[in-house]
Protein backbone atom coordinates (compact mmCIF):
# COMPACT_ATOMS: atom_id res chain seq x y z
CA UNK A 1 0.00 0.00 0.00
CA UNK A 2 1.33 3.42 -0.88
CA UNK A 3 1.38 6.68 1.04
CA UNK A 4 -1.62 9.31 0.82
CA UNK A 5 0.06 11.57 -2.11
CA UNK A 6 -0.34 14.93 -0.07
CA UNK A 7 0.19 18.73 -1.56
CA UNK A 8 0.26 21.83 -0.10
CA UNK A 9 -2.00 24.32 -2.07
CA UNK A 10 0.41 27.51 -2.73
CA UNK A 11 -2.99 29.69 -2.73
CA UNK A 12 -4.52 28.67 0.81
CA UNK A 13 -1.89 26.89 2.27
CA UNK A 14 -3.96 23.60 3.55
CA UNK A 15 -1.91 20.31 3.29
CA UNK A 16 -4.39 18.54 1.08
CA UNK A 17 -4.46 14.69 0.35
CA UNK A 18 -5.60 13.50 -2.65
CA UNK A 19 -9.15 13.05 -2.11
CA UNK A 20 -9.60 16.26 -1.93
CA UNK A 21 -7.42 17.67 -4.98
CA UNK A 22 -8.14 17.05 -8.85
CA UNK A 23 -5.75 16.10 -11.14
CA UNK A 24 -5.25 18.17 -14.35
CA UNK A 25 -2.56 16.36 -16.50
CA UNK A 26 0.78 17.79 -17.78
CA UNK A 27 1.74 21.22 -17.28
CA UNK A 28 3.32 24.06 -19.14
CA UNK A 29 2.11 22.93 -22.93
CA UNK A 30 2.05 25.58 -25.21
CA UNK A 31 -1.50 25.67 -26.48
CA UNK A 32 -2.31 25.35 -29.98
CA UNK A 33 -5.49 26.64 -31.90
CA UNK A 34 -6.66 27.93 -35.45
CA UNK A 35 -3.97 28.23 -38.05
CA UNK A 36 -1.81 25.55 -36.06
CA UNK A 37 -0.18 22.69 -38.22
CA UNK A 38 -1.76 19.07 -37.59
CA UNK A 39 1.38 18.06 -35.56
CA UNK A 40 1.06 20.88 -33.67
CA UNK A 41 -2.43 20.44 -32.46
CA UNK A 42 -2.00 16.77 -32.30
CA UNK A 43 0.77 17.21 -29.94
CA UNK A 44 -0.94 20.12 -27.78
CA UNK A 45 -4.29 18.11 -27.42
CA UNK A 46 -2.72 14.29 -27.28
CA UNK A 47 1.28 13.92 -26.57
CA UNK A 48 1.98 13.45 -23.28
CA UNK A 49 5.64 13.87 -21.01
CA UNK A 50 4.44 10.77 -19.60
CA UNK A 51 7.83 10.40 -17.55
CA UNK A 52 9.39 8.14 -15.22
CA UNK A 53 10.65 10.54 -13.00
CA UNK A 54 10.25 14.08 -12.62
CA UNK A 55 6.82 15.60 -13.53
CA UNK A 56 5.08 19.26 -13.69
CA UNK A 57 1.52 19.07 -13.56
CA UNK A 58 -1.74 21.08 -12.72
CA UNK A 59 -4.19 20.28 -9.80
CA UNK A 60 -7.30 21.99 -8.49
CA UNK A 61 -7.51 22.07 -5.23
CA UNK A 62 -11.39 20.80 -5.75
CA UNK A 63 -12.45 20.62 -2.21
CA UNK A 64 -11.00 23.73 -0.62
CA UNK A 65 -10.21 27.20 -2.63
CA UNK A 66 -10.87 26.07 -6.06
CA UNK A 67 -7.89 26.97 -7.72
CA UNK A 68 -5.80 25.73 -10.19
CA UNK A 69 -1.94 25.42 -8.78
CA UNK A 70 1.49 23.50 -10.42
CA UNK A 71 3.46 20.52 -8.49
CA UNK A 72 6.34 19.15 -9.41
CA UNK A 73 6.41 15.54 -8.59
CA UNK A 74 8.18 12.52 -9.18
CA UNK A 75 5.88 9.84 -10.72
CA UNK A 76 7.91 6.53 -9.67
CA UNK A 77 8.64 7.65 -5.86
CA UNK A 78 6.01 9.80 -5.51
CA UNK A 79 7.85 12.38 -3.72
CA UNK A 80 6.45 16.13 -4.44
CA UNK A 81 9.05 18.94 -4.69
CA UNK A 82 6.71 21.68 -4.79
CA UNK A 83 3.79 23.21 -5.44
CA UNK A 84 3.41 27.04 -7.27
CA UNK A 85 1.36 29.43 -8.85
CA UNK A 86 -0.49 28.72 -11.58
CA UNK A 87 0.25 31.94 -13.21
CA UNK A 88 3.65 30.88 -14.33
CA UNK A 89 4.97 28.87 -18.20
CA UNK A 90 7.62 27.52 -15.90
CA UNK A 91 8.73 25.96 -12.95
CA UNK A 92 10.62 29.01 -10.70
CA UNK A 93 13.91 28.94 -9.73
CA UNK A 94 13.50 27.27 -6.02
CA UNK A 95 11.54 24.31 -7.56
CA UNK A 96 14.35 23.91 -9.70
CA UNK A 97 16.68 24.11 -7.60
CA UNK A 98 14.95 21.70 -5.04
CA UNK A 99 14.53 18.91 -7.68
CA UNK A 100 18.39 19.22 -8.76
CA UNK A 101 19.46 18.78 -4.92
CA UNK A 102 17.26 15.37 -5.17
CA UNK A 103 17.86 14.20 -8.43
CA UNK A 104 21.41 15.09 -9.62
CA UNK A 105 21.89 15.62 -13.36
CA UNK A 106 18.08 16.82 -13.82
CA UNK A 107 17.53 19.65 -16.03
CA UNK A 108 14.74 21.90 -17.17
CA UNK A 109 13.99 21.37 -21.18
CA UNK A 110 15.78 23.35 -23.10
CA UNK A 111 18.31 24.60 -20.03
CA UNK A 112 21.77 23.69 -20.90
CA UNK B 1 7.67 -30.79 -22.99
CA UNK B 2 4.55 -33.35 -23.36
CA UNK B 3 1.00 -33.34 -24.15
CA UNK B 4 -1.14 -32.59 -21.28
CA UNK B 5 -4.16 -34.42 -20.97
CA UNK B 6 -6.05 -37.16 -18.66
CA UNK B 7 -4.23 -39.71 -19.73
CA UNK B 8 -0.69 -37.88 -18.83
CA UNK B 9 -2.24 -37.37 -15.51
CA UNK B 10 -3.22 -40.93 -14.74
CA UNK B 11 0.68 -41.28 -16.34
CA UNK B 12 2.28 -38.96 -13.92
CA UNK B 13 0.11 -39.98 -10.92
CA UNK B 14 1.32 -44.03 -11.34
CA UNK B 15 5.30 -42.35 -11.03
CA UNK B 16 5.15 -40.16 -8.46
CA UNK B 17 4.47 -36.75 -10.52
CA UNK B 18 8.56 -36.81 -11.20
CA UNK B 19 7.61 -37.16 -15.23
CA UNK B 20 5.99 -33.42 -15.46
CA UNK B 21 8.87 -31.00 -16.96
CA UNK B 22 8.89 -26.88 -17.01
CA UNK B 23 6.48 -25.82 -18.84
CA UNK B 24 9.19 -23.36 -20.58
CA UNK B 25 12.92 -22.63 -21.46
CA UNK B 26 14.87 -20.17 -20.03
CA UNK B 27 17.73 -20.32 -22.30
CA UNK B 28 20.60 -17.22 -23.04
CA UNK B 29 19.81 -14.68 -25.54
CA UNK B 30 21.17 -15.12 -28.76
CA UNK B 31 22.97 -12.26 -30.87
CA UNK B 32 20.08 -12.01 -33.67
CA UNK B 33 16.42 -12.78 -34.20
CA UNK B 34 14.14 -11.92 -36.96
CA UNK B 35 11.72 -10.69 -34.26
CA UNK B 36 12.75 -9.41 -30.62
CA UNK B 37 9.07 -8.69 -28.85
CA UNK B 38 10.01 -6.57 -25.50
CA UNK B 39 7.49 -7.49 -22.79
CA UNK B 40 6.29 -10.95 -21.74
CA UNK B 41 2.95 -10.31 -20.20
CA UNK B 42 -0.51 -11.85 -22.25
CA UNK B 43 -0.25 -9.23 -25.53
CA UNK B 44 3.83 -10.05 -25.75
CA UNK B 45 3.03 -13.81 -25.58
CA UNK B 46 -0.05 -13.73 -27.99
CA UNK B 47 1.56 -11.58 -30.27
CA UNK B 48 4.85 -14.13 -30.25
CA UNK B 49 1.89 -16.79 -30.62
CA UNK B 50 0.37 -16.01 -33.74
CA UNK B 51 3.52 -15.21 -35.27
CA UNK B 52 4.67 -18.80 -34.88
CA UNK B 53 1.27 -20.24 -35.76
CA UNK B 54 0.04 -17.74 -38.09
CA UNK B 55 2.80 -16.56 -40.07
CA UNK B 56 5.58 -19.47 -40.04
CA UNK B 57 7.56 -16.89 -38.01
CA UNK B 58 9.37 -18.24 -35.21
CA UNK B 59 12.91 -17.34 -34.64
CA UNK B 60 11.31 -14.61 -32.11
CA UNK B 61 12.44 -13.65 -28.62
CA UNK B 62 10.17 -12.45 -25.66
CA UNK B 63 12.11 -10.00 -23.33
CA UNK B 64 10.50 -9.66 -19.98
CA UNK B 65 12.57 -7.31 -17.61
CA UNK B 66 10.43 -8.57 -14.04
CA UNK B 67 8.83 -12.16 -14.35
CA UNK B 68 6.75 -13.77 -17.12
CA UNK B 69 2.85 -12.44 -16.73
CA UNK B 70 4.21 -10.33 -13.84
CA UNK B 71 2.88 -6.76 -14.84
CA UNK B 72 -0.73 -5.80 -15.40
CA UNK B 73 -1.10 -10.28 -17.23
CA UNK B 74 -1.16 -10.62 -13.02
CA UNK B 75 -3.28 -8.07 -11.60
CA UNK B 76 -6.63 -7.40 -13.73
CA UNK B 77 -9.87 -8.78 -12.59
CA UNK B 78 -10.13 -11.07 -15.12
CA UNK B 79 -12.87 -10.23 -16.95
CA UNK B 80 -13.62 -10.79 -20.45
CA UNK B 81 -15.97 -9.20 -22.95
CA UNK B 82 -16.78 -7.79 -25.82
CA UNK B 83 -20.09 -5.43 -25.72
CA UNK B 84 -18.78 -2.66 -26.90
CA UNK B 85 -20.38 0.33 -29.18
CA UNK B 86 -18.00 1.27 -31.86
CA UNK B 87 -17.17 -1.31 -34.70
CA UNK B 88 -13.12 -1.16 -34.63
CA UNK B 89 -13.62 -2.03 -30.56
CA UNK B 90 -16.13 -4.43 -31.14
CA UNK B 91 -13.70 -6.30 -33.90
CA UNK B 92 -10.66 -6.65 -31.99
CA UNK B 93 -12.69 -7.67 -28.51
CA UNK B 94 -15.25 -9.90 -29.84
CA UNK B 95 -12.02 -11.65 -32.01
CA UNK B 96 -10.01 -12.11 -28.42
CA UNK B 97 -13.39 -13.31 -26.71
CA UNK B 98 -14.21 -15.83 -29.81
CA UNK B 99 -10.42 -16.65 -29.22
CA UNK B 100 -10.81 -17.30 -25.76
CA UNK B 101 -13.76 -19.98 -26.27
CA UNK B 102 -11.02 -22.17 -27.50
CA UNK B 103 -7.64 -21.04 -25.91
CA UNK B 104 -7.20 -24.00 -23.59
CA UNK B 105 -7.52 -26.39 -26.34
CA UNK B 106 -5.80 -24.45 -28.92
CA UNK B 107 -2.95 -23.93 -26.15
CA UNK B 108 -3.21 -27.40 -24.64
CA UNK B 109 -3.71 -25.62 -21.10
CA UNK B 110 -6.43 -24.94 -19.20
CA UNK B 111 -6.67 -20.89 -19.42
CA UNK B 112 -10.39 -21.86 -16.72
CA UNK B 113 -12.17 -19.28 -19.48
CA UNK B 114 -15.60 -19.37 -17.97
CA UNK B 115 -18.32 -18.30 -19.87
CA UNK B 116 -20.73 -17.34 -17.11
CA UNK B 117 -21.95 -14.35 -18.27
CA UNK B 118 -21.15 -10.13 -17.81
CA UNK B 119 -23.46 -7.37 -16.77
CA UNK B 120 -23.18 -4.00 -17.16
CA UNK B 121 -25.86 -2.38 -14.73
CA UNK B 122 -28.13 0.54 -16.37
CA UNK B 123 -28.63 2.61 -12.85
CA UNK B 124 -29.45 6.35 -14.70
CA UNK B 125 -31.87 6.76 -17.62
CA UNK B 126 -29.02 8.08 -19.52
CA UNK B 127 -27.84 4.52 -19.21
CA UNK B 128 -30.65 2.83 -20.19
CA UNK B 129 -30.39 4.98 -23.47
CA UNK B 130 -26.82 3.96 -23.80
CA UNK B 131 -27.30 0.74 -23.64
CA UNK B 132 -30.24 -0.30 -25.67
CA UNK B 133 -27.86 1.33 -28.14
CA UNK B 134 -25.06 -0.60 -27.80
CA UNK B 135 -27.07 -3.60 -27.89
CA UNK B 136 -28.15 -2.95 -30.85
CA UNK B 137 -25.01 -1.69 -32.35
CA UNK B 138 -23.39 -5.27 -31.24
CA UNK B 139 -26.63 -6.68 -32.70
CA UNK B 140 -25.09 -5.29 -36.45
CA UNK B 141 -21.64 -6.36 -35.13
CA UNK B 142 -22.53 -9.74 -34.90
CA UNK B 143 -21.59 -9.81 -31.14
CA UNK B 144 -24.45 -11.42 -29.07
CA UNK B 145 -26.03 -8.98 -26.16
CA UNK B 146 -29.22 -7.83 -24.92
CA UNK B 147 -30.85 -5.21 -22.77
CA UNK B 148 -32.39 -7.20 -19.66
CA UNK B 149 -35.38 -5.44 -17.64
CA UNK B 150 -34.63 -5.73 -13.85
CA UNK B 151 -36.14 -8.81 -12.86
CA UNK B 152 -33.60 -10.23 -14.96
CA UNK B 153 -31.17 -8.49 -12.94
CA UNK B 154 -32.54 -10.10 -9.94
CA UNK B 155 -32.88 -13.56 -11.52
CA UNK B 156 -29.54 -13.47 -12.76
CA UNK B 157 -27.64 -11.89 -9.83
CA UNK B 158 -30.02 -11.98 -6.92
CA UNK B 159 -27.71 -10.42 -4.31
CA UNK B 160 -28.13 -7.49 -6.43
CA UNK B 161 -30.97 -4.79 -4.51
CA UNK B 162 -32.13 -3.45 -7.98
CA UNK B 163 -34.28 -1.09 -5.93
CA UNK B 164 -31.58 1.17 -4.00
CA UNK B 165 -32.68 4.44 -3.13
CA UNK B 166 -30.01 6.05 -5.05
CA UNK B 167 -29.25 4.25 -8.14
CA UNK B 168 -31.73 2.00 -8.52
CA UNK B 169 -31.55 -1.12 -10.98
CA UNK B 170 -33.34 0.21 -14.15
CA UNK B 171 -31.76 -2.91 -16.61
CA UNK B 172 -28.40 -3.71 -17.83
CA UNK B 173 -26.96 -5.11 -20.97
CA UNK B 174 -26.08 -8.82 -20.65
CA UNK B 175 -23.58 -10.56 -22.51
CA UNK B 176 -24.21 -14.32 -22.09
CA UNK B 177 -20.64 -15.24 -24.09
CA UNK B 178 -18.56 -12.93 -21.76
CA UNK B 179 -17.16 -14.51 -18.38
CA UNK B 180 -13.28 -14.78 -17.07
CA UNK B 181 -10.79 -16.90 -17.85
CA UNK B 182 -7.52 -17.59 -14.92
CA UNK B 183 -5.04 -14.37 -16.13
CA UNK B 184 -1.92 -16.45 -14.55
CA UNK B 185 -2.76 -19.75 -17.06
CA UNK B 186 -3.40 -17.23 -20.06
CA UNK B 187 0.32 -15.96 -20.13
CA UNK B 188 1.91 -19.65 -19.01
CA UNK B 189 -0.31 -21.27 -21.99
CA UNK B 190 1.14 -19.16 -24.86
CA UNK B 191 4.81 -19.28 -22.59
CA UNK B 192 4.40 -23.22 -23.06
CA UNK B 193 3.36 -22.93 -26.96
CA UNK B 194 5.97 -20.03 -27.28
CA UNK B 195 8.70 -21.99 -26.25
CA UNK B 196 7.53 -25.14 -27.62
CA UNK B 197 7.72 -23.48 -31.13
CA UNK B 198 11.84 -22.67 -30.47
CA UNK B 199 11.17 -19.10 -29.33
CA UNK B 200 13.04 -17.81 -26.30
CA UNK B 201 11.78 -16.45 -23.51
CA UNK B 202 14.47 -14.04 -21.48
CA UNK B 203 12.98 -13.21 -18.10
CA UNK B 204 15.01 -10.76 -15.98
CA UNK B 205 16.10 -9.21 -19.50
CA UNK B 206 15.39 -5.66 -19.30
CA UNK B 207 15.52 -3.34 -22.61
CA UNK B 208 17.21 -0.23 -21.65
CA UNK B 209 18.02 1.41 -24.92
CA UNK B 210 16.62 1.16 -28.47
CA UNK B 211 19.63 1.30 -31.31
CA UNK B 212 18.49 2.44 -34.66
CA UNK B 213 20.23 3.54 -37.91
CA UNK B 214 19.03 5.43 -41.18
CA UNK B 215 15.22 5.40 -39.28
CA UNK B 216 15.33 1.70 -38.83
CA UNK B 217 15.52 -0.74 -35.77
CA UNK B 218 18.46 -2.42 -35.67
CA UNK B 219 18.68 -4.20 -32.12
CA UNK B 220 17.77 -3.75 -28.55
CA UNK B 221 20.48 -2.79 -25.32
CA UNK B 222 19.33 -5.08 -22.74
CA UNK B 223 20.51 -5.75 -18.89
CA UNK B 224 21.97 -8.92 -20.70
CA UNK B 225 23.91 -8.05 -23.65
CA UNK B 226 22.94 -6.07 -27.13
CA UNK B 227 20.50 -8.12 -29.18
CA UNK B 228 20.14 -7.80 -32.86
CA UNK B 229 16.95 -7.85 -34.45
CA UNK B 230 14.93 -7.59 -37.86
CA UNK B 231 11.72 -6.32 -36.77
CA UNK B 232 10.96 -5.06 -32.90
CA UNK B 233 7.79 -5.13 -31.11
CA UNK B 234 7.07 -2.98 -28.27
CA UNK B 235 4.32 -4.38 -25.71
CA UNK B 236 5.08 -2.98 -22.03
CA UNK B 237 1.87 -0.91 -21.30
CA UNK B 238 1.99 1.29 -18.76
CA UNK B 239 6.01 1.70 -19.74
CA UNK B 240 5.53 2.43 -23.58
CA UNK B 241 5.85 5.94 -22.90
CA UNK B 242 9.29 5.20 -21.36
CA UNK B 243 10.60 2.84 -24.25
CA UNK B 244 8.88 5.47 -26.82
CA UNK B 245 11.68 8.10 -25.63
CA UNK B 246 14.53 5.22 -26.11
CA UNK B 247 13.56 5.14 -29.77
CA UNK B 248 12.79 8.68 -30.30
CA UNK B 249 8.99 9.51 -30.74
CA UNK B 250 6.60 10.52 -28.22
CA UNK B 251 2.92 9.08 -27.85
CA UNK B 252 -0.40 9.99 -26.73
CA UNK B 253 -0.21 7.89 -23.92
CA UNK B 254 -0.22 8.65 -20.11
CA UNK B 255 0.56 5.87 -17.40
CA UNK B 256 -1.86 5.86 -14.27
CA UNK B 257 -2.62 3.02 -11.96
CA UNK B 258 -5.79 1.04 -12.05
CA UNK B 259 -6.42 -0.82 -8.78
CA UNK B 260 -8.29 -3.51 -7.35
CA UNK B 261 -8.75 -5.70 -4.12
CA UNK B 262 -10.36 -9.22 -3.14
CA UNK B 263 -12.34 -10.11 -0.25
CA UNK B 264 -11.68 -13.57 2.16
CA UNK B 265 -13.38 -16.38 0.69
CA UNK B 266 -17.14 -17.30 0.89
CA UNK B 267 -19.36 -19.33 -0.23
CA UNK B 268 -20.57 -19.34 -3.88
CA UNK B 269 -23.16 -16.15 -4.26
CA UNK B 270 -22.56 -14.84 -7.81
CA UNK B 271 -22.10 -16.85 -11.06
CA UNK B 272 -21.77 -13.80 -13.38
CA UNK B 273 -19.71 -10.39 -13.76
CA UNK B 274 -21.59 -7.56 -12.79
CA UNK B 275 -20.51 -3.62 -13.84
CA UNK B 276 -21.75 -0.91 -12.44
CA UNK B 277 -20.31 2.14 -14.47
CA UNK B 278 -22.33 4.76 -12.44
CA UNK B 279 -20.91 4.39 -9.47
CA UNK B 280 -17.78 2.69 -10.92
CA UNK B 281 -17.43 -0.79 -9.71
CA UNK B 282 -17.49 -4.07 -10.80
CA UNK B 283 -17.38 -7.24 -8.93
CA UNK B 284 -17.01 -11.30 -9.57
CA UNK B 285 -16.62 -14.16 -7.19
CA UNK B 286 -13.51 -16.22 -8.00
CA UNK B 287 -13.85 -20.04 -8.02
CA UNK B 288 -11.55 -19.50 -4.41
CA UNK B 289 -14.66 -17.66 -3.63
CA UNK B 290 -12.98 -14.79 -3.08
CA UNK B 291 -14.93 -11.35 -4.18
CA UNK B 292 -12.58 -10.16 -7.20
CA UNK B 293 -13.65 -6.28 -6.95
CA UNK B 294 -11.78 -3.79 -9.48
CA UNK B 295 -12.59 -0.01 -9.23
CA UNK B 296 -11.46 3.13 -11.32
CA UNK B 297 -7.80 4.68 -12.60
CA UNK B 298 -6.14 7.44 -10.57
CA UNK B 299 -6.12 10.43 -12.87
CA UNK B 300 -2.42 11.29 -12.14
CA UNK B 301 0.75 9.88 -13.50
CA UNK B 302 1.97 7.10 -11.57
CA UNK B 303 4.39 4.43 -11.99
CA UNK B 304 3.86 2.80 -8.37
CA UNK B 305 2.80 -1.11 -8.65
CA UNK B 306 0.11 -0.73 -5.47
CA UNK B 307 -2.71 0.47 -3.86
CA UNK B 308 -3.76 3.62 -2.36
CA UNK B 309 -6.16 3.53 0.81
CA UNK B 310 -8.57 5.91 -0.50
CA UNK B 311 -9.42 3.54 -3.74
CA UNK B 312 -10.98 1.35 -0.95
CA UNK B 313 -13.06 3.29 0.47
CA UNK B 314 -13.95 4.82 -2.99
CA UNK B 315 -14.63 1.49 -4.49
CA UNK B 316 -16.58 0.06 -2.22
CA UNK B 317 -18.73 2.54 -0.68
CA UNK B 318 -19.51 2.67 -4.93
CA UNK B 319 -20.82 -1.06 -4.51
CA UNK B 320 -22.22 -0.99 -1.16
CA UNK B 321 -25.47 0.30 -2.16
CA UNK B 322 -26.25 -2.66 -5.09
CA UNK B 323 -24.46 -5.20 -3.08
CA UNK B 324 -25.54 -4.78 0.41
CA UNK B 325 -23.67 -8.52 1.58
CA UNK B 326 -20.27 -6.40 0.72
CA UNK B 327 -20.83 -4.09 3.92
CA UNK B 328 -19.35 -7.17 6.07
CA UNK B 329 -16.87 -8.51 3.80
CA UNK B 330 -13.07 -8.52 5.18
CA UNK B 331 -10.89 -7.18 2.22
CA UNK B 332 -7.90 -9.61 1.56
CA UNK B 333 -5.88 -8.23 -1.12
CA UNK B 334 -5.14 -5.05 -2.41
CA UNK B 335 -3.24 -3.78 -5.53
CA UNK B 336 -2.29 -1.92 -8.40
CA UNK B 337 -1.44 -2.42 -12.15
CA UNK B 338 0.07 0.50 -14.17
CA UNK B 339 -2.04 1.44 -17.34
CA UNK B 340 -1.47 2.90 -20.44
CA UNK B 341 -4.70 5.57 -21.15
CA UNK B 342 -4.88 7.22 -24.33
CA UNK B 343 -6.85 9.95 -25.43
CA UNK B 344 -9.61 7.99 -26.62
CA UNK B 345 -9.18 5.18 -24.26
CA UNK B 346 -8.79 3.08 -27.08
CA UNK B 347 -6.00 1.36 -28.25
CA UNK B 348 -2.92 1.63 -30.59
CA UNK B 349 -1.11 -1.20 -32.62
CA UNK B 350 0.54 0.40 -35.09
CA UNK B 351 3.78 1.30 -37.08
CA UNK B 352 5.70 4.20 -35.90
CA UNK B 353 8.19 6.26 -37.27
CA UNK B 354 10.74 4.38 -36.75
CA UNK B 355 11.09 1.66 -39.60
CA UNK B 356 10.63 -2.06 -38.51
CA UNK B 357 9.41 -0.75 -35.11
CA UNK B 358 5.80 -1.88 -34.25
CA UNK B 359 4.16 -0.81 -30.58
CA UNK B 360 1.18 -2.43 -29.22
CA UNK B 361 -0.25 -0.24 -26.39
CA UNK B 362 -2.96 1.86 -25.15
CA UNK B 363 -4.95 -0.62 -24.09
CA UNK B 364 -6.00 1.02 -20.88
CA UNK B 365 -8.22 -0.28 -18.28
CA UNK B 366 -8.96 -3.23 -20.28
CA UNK B 367 -5.88 -4.82 -21.73
CA UNK B 368 -6.91 -8.57 -20.40
CA UNK B 369 -9.80 -9.13 -22.21
CA UNK B 370 -8.37 -8.25 -25.75
CA UNK B 371 -5.12 -10.58 -25.33
CA UNK B 372 -5.71 -13.29 -27.69
CA UNK B 373 -7.13 -10.55 -30.74
CA UNK B 374 -4.61 -8.24 -29.65
CA UNK B 375 -1.72 -10.94 -30.07
CA UNK B 376 -3.93 -11.89 -33.40
CA UNK B 377 -4.04 -8.79 -35.41
CA UNK B 378 -0.84 -7.18 -34.10
CA UNK B 379 0.96 -10.41 -35.44
CA UNK B 380 -0.18 -9.70 -38.80
CA UNK B 381 0.42 -6.27 -38.13
CA UNK B 382 4.56 -7.35 -37.85
CA UNK B 383 4.67 -10.24 -40.29
CA UNK B 384 2.95 -8.19 -43.27
CA UNK B 385 2.76 -4.82 -42.12
CA UNK B 386 -1.03 -4.38 -42.28
CA UNK B 387 -3.97 -5.85 -40.49
CA UNK B 388 -7.44 -5.64 -41.30
CA UNK B 389 -8.45 -6.13 -37.33
CA UNK B 390 -6.09 -3.08 -36.20
CA UNK B 391 -6.28 -1.07 -39.21
CA UNK B 392 -8.31 1.87 -37.34
CA UNK B 393 -6.04 1.45 -34.13
CA UNK B 394 -3.01 3.13 -35.53
CA UNK B 395 -1.55 6.06 -34.01
CA UNK B 396 -2.20 8.42 -36.58
CA UNK B 397 -5.61 8.32 -35.56
CA UNK B 398 -4.48 11.27 -33.08
CA UNK B 399 -3.12 13.57 -35.92
CA UNK B 400 -6.19 13.19 -38.34
CA UNK B 401 -8.96 13.01 -35.79
CA UNK B 402 -10.18 9.56 -36.54
CA UNK B 403 -11.01 8.30 -33.04
CA UNK B 404 -12.65 4.89 -31.53
CA UNK B 405 -14.26 7.28 -29.01
CA UNK B 406 -15.36 4.02 -26.59
CA UNK B 407 -14.74 6.69 -23.35
CA UNK B 408 -17.37 8.60 -24.56
CA UNK B 409 -19.52 5.14 -25.69
CA UNK B 410 -18.66 4.19 -22.08
CA UNK B 411 -19.09 7.16 -19.96
CA UNK B 412 -16.21 5.83 -18.01
CA UNK B 413 -12.84 4.81 -18.33
CA UNK B 414 -13.23 0.83 -19.32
Amino acid sequence: MRDMLILTCPYCGIRCDETELAPGGEAHLKRFGPGSSDEEFEAYLFMRANPKGVHFERWRHAYGCGKWFHAARNTVTLEVYGTYSAQVHEPPQEIRDAISTRVPGWRWKGES
Amino acid sequence: MGHYSALAVAREALRDHRGWQRAWKSPEPRRRYDVVIVGAGGHGLATAYHLGKNHGITNVAILEKGWLGGGNTGRNTTIIRSNYLQDASAAIYEKARALYETLSQDLNYNVMFSPRGVMMLAQTEHEVRGYRRTAHANALQGVETEFIEPKRVKELCPIIEVRGPRYPVLGALWQPRGGTARHDAVAWGYARRCSEMGMDIIQKCEVTGIRTSGGEVKGVVTTRGDIDCGKLGIVVAGHSGHLAEMAGFRLPVESVALQALVSEPVKPCMDVVVMANTVHGYMSQSDKGEMVIGGGADGFINYTQRGSFSHIEETVRALVETFPMISRLKMLRHWGGIVDMTGDRSPILSRTPVGNLFINCGWGTGGFKAIPGSGWGFAELMAKGESPLCAECGLDRFREGRFIDESVAAGVAH
